[in-house]
């Protein structure tokens, strides 16, 4: 029988290997690598090689970066910035889109580089990775030309250090290089050690297309390349990649006052209601955990299925997983490649294995030779089991089961990261709002791992925080305007004294705290003396009851923004009435600021909206701001009532919950407001005030877990003490320079930006077959 | 030819009464399909030759004559030029079968002789299908009458687009009664359907109530087959056939009018349902324009030279 007869009969697909000649080629003429530094490739160093982990075979050979490489290659950037930075928004525009039409020229030849050194399927490098590279650089060609005039006041960071991932080499670069480059800064950029041919590919890219010198730096090397980048001289450092890592970045830069974005692990749900298009959801579960091998940060790793059809779900899936191909990464058949390296490889099996330990049954993830994984799932596991709870970052998912759409999202929120959810429901009614209620940065309804350069992308939580992608991401590398800034006076020592002691002195008025609507005695029971009285001395525990009161007023958030502008208004009019009262405890200039505020952010509350953004035809995509939940506020030493106000309003405007630690010396002016706040119908709980030391309390808001962002104005010291405790969960710290808090620089949509996280939700629609014409939204 | 036959079942609307199907999700699979997998050379020729073995080689032009239909059928006989065949080692390959109006079903049973190639015949009213019953009943029998081998009826779109099921079962039902021996393919329409839903809710009436194949479109609709049409058919089919065991054939018609074509819906029958679904028993495509598409590809896998048109034989 001839070879065609044959295959007339078993139909199978036989190989088809895309060709990699050129880029063999190309490495062989390059190889061995050094780092692109100030427009030129430096000679090669000390080098470690890069592999194809498909077949381990030697790649090339890169250079290992120390600390002068990194030095020179901020020092390069340095000297580049200020020139860059002062190029018309056009003329920045033009490189961008010279980089964005060189990306899609070299197309072939990138998605090749990318599928040999990461092992992803050449399918995805060329359908996905590459052309999404493109589109970055494309959208970011526009905010360029239009920085200027669409973030008036704002200026590029300066330099930026970039630590960019092994699962998506070239667009995770994009995503850094991109943004860092139209909004004015310059950059150096590590990529990671497993994958760094295309960032070295792209430096040629920047040399083709005549972009200045030292704009874009690329020094290659392992985590010790990526620490000593870290310490380096910048003004930013935006890092993908591990919680763990992430966390000992966000700890090194405690108290430098570098920016700092973070884009890190992910466990995200993926939840299938009764009324999901099952075979929708199953493609989902194959774009999600079986897409670049499961190697991927937001991937729906956690499958949450309605029980009533958890059965024909599951009989659905596995006759899916059983389909797909794995094999060759070049092979334009495969679906499954090759995971990155046999370290990664190991990791994933000894996660698999604890989670079968634990009572977990595996279905499919057999390993192969090499670095090979099959397509697999945990069944039988819950979320007590650690393979639930830990990111296995490789071709296996979880598959669990629940009864009721609340059970749902309990479930689909007990984690501690917040990158991504998918939620799959016919009904727009319910899919709507267990979008609204997943804790995490990106939800896709109805649709996984959907990615667009003006959708921002970032994580709630231990997910990290800032966006890439879209208005969100640009502001990540751009200052905000400056203030006027002004010394926060330190705080004095405590003057401990007990209640007994304190009749007859010259004591008029006894503060108390102020937890969940209610005035409560400390829980150490001590008192300090402040000007006019005696101020609870708050403690430890008094944080913790303050945190676990602000966590239990839910509905403030729920209220909405008009209800929320209702009562801000409220406390405008009590706080006006009673204006000359608080002039006596402050003065008129803090009083009248204090009244403003509330004016202010009642005005705010129901108009700092989300946007829709043109990210593919076909999809609703939107981008909408949501309160943190719970914030811990220390406010600065001085200007008790007025910095108070400033900071407190926009906070809750937004819908948070708050935790004050007010200013240490002057505190008593706030036993007024609280009352005020009683009158106007504020909910108990919205806000919650603890008197005392501030460093000390704020440091034990900073490490509470419960606490989802922090915000601090105080000295450096303090600040690096509060950064530092922050990372426990790696709530966002912002830290407001002090100033004249009742001056209008202290007010505005700046606040309101530190007061929320966004959250992009993808909504495709389409109620009739392709080829019917179109709507767009 | 194969002797299977969907015997059907009682109309049981709990196979699609629930059924949710997001559309752009479908579109989404089906943009996907024909690019998550690929044929080169040898196994590319193999796959298109296999889709000349599926082919309904169809003419339903009001101009057809016995004439055309024979010319059609002497292609369907050698639907690839015999030097090519032999050069890959192909013997007796032939489309799966002719398709015409069931005036030139004597023509073409005249035709194809005993080259054993099927003739099936439109009936009911082809295209709209808007004709009284008895008289869509008794078009099948004079089809049958003719030496039609398989018969390819349309549906009654108002019932889909009423929700009618009963109606549609029942009218089905007596077509498939009519059909006999004769091998039943419904042409649900599904360009005048329009919604995925109603065209997974017709093809499960269509299958319960007997057809061997569901096929998408008549040719004539604004719409005929596309991808996420028949990606919605075959899971339809799968359904089907898990509940029942009983296996029906897919049929896209019109629409399909490259190599390219044939290898993507190749791609998606092997994908969703299986490699049985790849056989002409039950896998056709309605076509005419195809064949030549696929002829030239052929000729230029075995000569390494771009063809022309001039130098193939037409159908």
């Amino acid at each position: 029988m001839s070879r065609v007869s044959e295959i007339m009969e078993n139909m199978e697909y036989g190989p088809s290997i895309e060709d990699s000649d050129a880029v063999r080629d190309w490495l062989r003429g390059r190889s061995p690598f050094g780092h692109f530094i100030g427009g030129k490739f430096t000679r090669s160093g000390t080098t470690f090689t890069t592999r194809d982990p498909s077949t381990g075979e030697v790649l090339a050979e890169v250079t290992q970066g120390g600390d002068q490489d990194v030095a020179e290659a901020v020092r390069a950037a340095r000297k580049a910035q200020n020139k860059w930075s002062g190029l018309s928004g056009t003329e920045r525009a033009r490189y961008l889109y010279a980089i964005a039409r060189h990306i899609q020229k070299r197309e072939r030849f990138l998605s090749v580089l990318e599928t040999l050194d990461n092992g992803k399927p050449i399918r995805e490098s060329r359908d996905i990775d590459i052309p999404l590279a493109a589109r970055h650089f494309y959208h970011h060609a526009g905010w360029a030309e239009l920085r200027d005039s669409e973030f008036p006041g704002h200026a590029p960071l300066g330099v930026c250090g970039q630590i960019i991932p092994w699962n998506f080499p070239l667009l995770m670069l994009a995503w850094k290089i991109a943004p860092a480059l139209a909004a004015g800064n310059t950059v150096v950029l590590k990529p990671a050690e497993y994958t760094p041919l295309t960032a070295l590919a792209f430096a040629e890219i920047c040399q083709e297309v005549g972009l200045p010198a030292g704009v874009v730096n690329i020094v290659t090397g392992d985590g010790a390349t990526g620490a000593a980048l870290v310490q380096a001289e910048l003004d930013k450092i935006a890092f993908t990649g591990s919680t763990e890592v992430g966390r000992a970045i966000a700890d090194s830069l405690a108290g430098t006052g570098r920016k700092l974005t973070l884009e890190l692990g992910g466990k995200s749900p993926f939840v299938v209601m009764d009324d999901a298009d099952l075979d929708a959801a199953v493609e989902g579960v194959v774009d999600s955990i079986w897409f670049n091998q499961g190697q991927v940060c937001c991937a729906g790793s956690r499958i949450l299925v309605a029980e009533a059809v958890a059965e024909r779900f599951e009989a659905l899936l596995r006759a899916r997983m059983e389909r797909l191909r794995i094999g060759q990464p070049l092979d334009k058949s495969t679906d499954i490649g090759a995971i990155v390296d046999p370290v990664q490889k190991d990791r994933i099996l000894s996660i698999c294995t604890e989670a079968i330990g634990a009572g977990a049954e595996l279905i499919g993830g057999q390993q192969g030779e090499g670095c090979f994984i099959a397509p697999g799932y945990l069944r039988n596991i819950a979320p007590a089991n650690p393979g639930m709870q830990q990111e296995i970052f490789g071709p296996i998912a979880t598959l669990s089961t629940f009864r009721t759409a609340d059970e749902a999202v309990e479930l689909a929120n007990n984690t501690r990261y917040g990158l991504a959810g998918s939620v799959w429901s016919e009904s727009a009614t319910v899919a709507t709002d267990i979008a609204a209620r997943i804790k995490a940065g990106v939800i896709w309804i109805n649709c996984a791992n959907m990615f667009d350069a003006s959708a921002p992308f970032g994580g709630y939580r231990e997910s990290g925080f800032g966006r890439e992608g879209g208005r969100a991401g640009m502001l990540d590398y751009l200052s905000e305007p400056k203030v006027k800034s002004a010394r926060d006076p330190a705080p004095r020592q405590p003057v401990l004294i007990d209640g007994a002691e304190g009749k007859g002195h010259d004591i008029d008025r006894t503060m108390k705290l102020y937890l969940g609507g209610a005035q409560k005695r400390p829980d150490g029971g001590a008192m300090y003396k402040v000007p006019g009285g005696l101020a609870p001395l708050g403690n430890r525990k008094d944080i913790r009851n303050a945190v676990e009161a602000a966590a239990k007023s839910g509905k403030w958030a729920a209220m909405g923004g008009h209800a929320r502008a209702q009562v801000l208004y409220y406390i405008a009019e009590n706080l006006s009435a009673r204006a000359d009262d608080f002039a006596k405890r402050t003065n008129r200039q803090e009083t009248d600021a204090a009244i403003a505020r509330a004016f202010q952010y009642a005005a705010w509350a129901d108009k700092f909206d989300g946007t829709n953004v043109q990210a593919k035809p076909g999809h609703l995509v939107n981008v909408l701001p949501e309160p943190y939940g719970v914030m811990a506020i220390a406010c600065p030493n001085t200007q008790p009532l007025a910095a108070f106000m400033s900071l407190v309003m926009p906070a809750i405007a937004m819908g948070n919950n708050v935790v004050v630690i007010p200013a240490q010396d002057d505190p008593l002016v706030l036993s007024d407001l609280y009352q005020v706040f009683d009158t106007s119908d504020l909910p108990g709980g919205v806000v919650n005030i603890v008197t005392g030391v501030r460093d000390e309390l704020a440091r034990t808001a900073a490490a509470h877990d419960g606490v989802a962002a922090m915000w601090y104005v105080g000295d450096r010291d303090g600040l690096a003490s509060v950064e530092r405790d922050a990372g426990g969960n790696l709530k966002p710290v912002w830290s407001p320079a002090n100033r004249d808090w009742t001056k209008p620089d202290a007010q505005g949509a700046v606040f309101l930006r530190h007061a929320i996280q966004w959250k992009t939700i993808w909504l495709p629609y389409g109620a009739l077959p392709e080829g019917s014409g179109g709507a767009a939204y | 030819m194969s002797d299977r036959r969907n015997p059907g079942i009682d109309l049981d609307t709990s196979f699609f009464a629930d059924i949710r199907i997001n559309t752009p999700a479908v579109e989404r699979r089906a943009a996907t399909l024909p690019v998550r997998r690929s044929l080169k050379k040898d196994w590319q020729a193999a796959w298109l030759l296999n889709a000349v073995r599926c082919i309904d080689l169809t003419t339903l032009a009001g101009d057809d004559t016995p004439d055309r239909v024979a010319r059609l059928c002497a292609k369907a006989r050698q639907p690839i030029a015999s030097d090519l065949l032999a050069a890959m080692g192909v013997e007796g390959l032939t489309t799966g079968a002719v398709c015409v109006y069931p005036t030139m079903v004597a023509a073409a049973k005249t035709a194809l002789g005993n080259s054993g190639i099927p003739v099936a015949s439109v009936a009911t009213g082809f295209p709209a299908g808007l004709m009284p019953l008895d008289l869509r009943l008794a078009e099948i029998r004079y089809a049958i009458d003719q030496g039609a081998d398989e018969i390819d009826i349309v549906i009654t779109r108002a019932h889909v687009l009423r929700a009618d099921w009963g109606a549609l079962y029942d009218e089905l039902r007596a077509m498939r009664a009519a059909c006999g021996s004769a091998r039943m393919k419904a042409i649900l329409a599904t360009g005048d359907l329009k919604s995925l839903e109603n065209v997974a809710r017709a093809s499960h009436v269509a299958m319960q109530a007997g057809s061997d194949w569901i096929k998408t479109s008549t040719g004539k609709e604004g719409i005929n087959a596309t991808l996420p049409v028949s990606l919605v058919m075959c899971r339809a089919i799968r359904d089907y056939c898990a509940r029942t065991g009983h296996r029906v054939g897919f049929k896209p018609a019109g629409g399909l009018r490259t190599a390219k074509d044939a290898i993507s819906w190749q791609v998606l029958m092997r994908e969703e349902l299986g490699r049985d679904w790849l056989s002409p028993d039950l896998f056709r495509i309605g076509a005419s324009s195809l064949l030549g598409d696929i002829e030239r590809q052929i000729s230029h896998h075995v000569t390494g030279r771009y063809a022309a048109g001039h130098r193939q034989a037409i159908a």
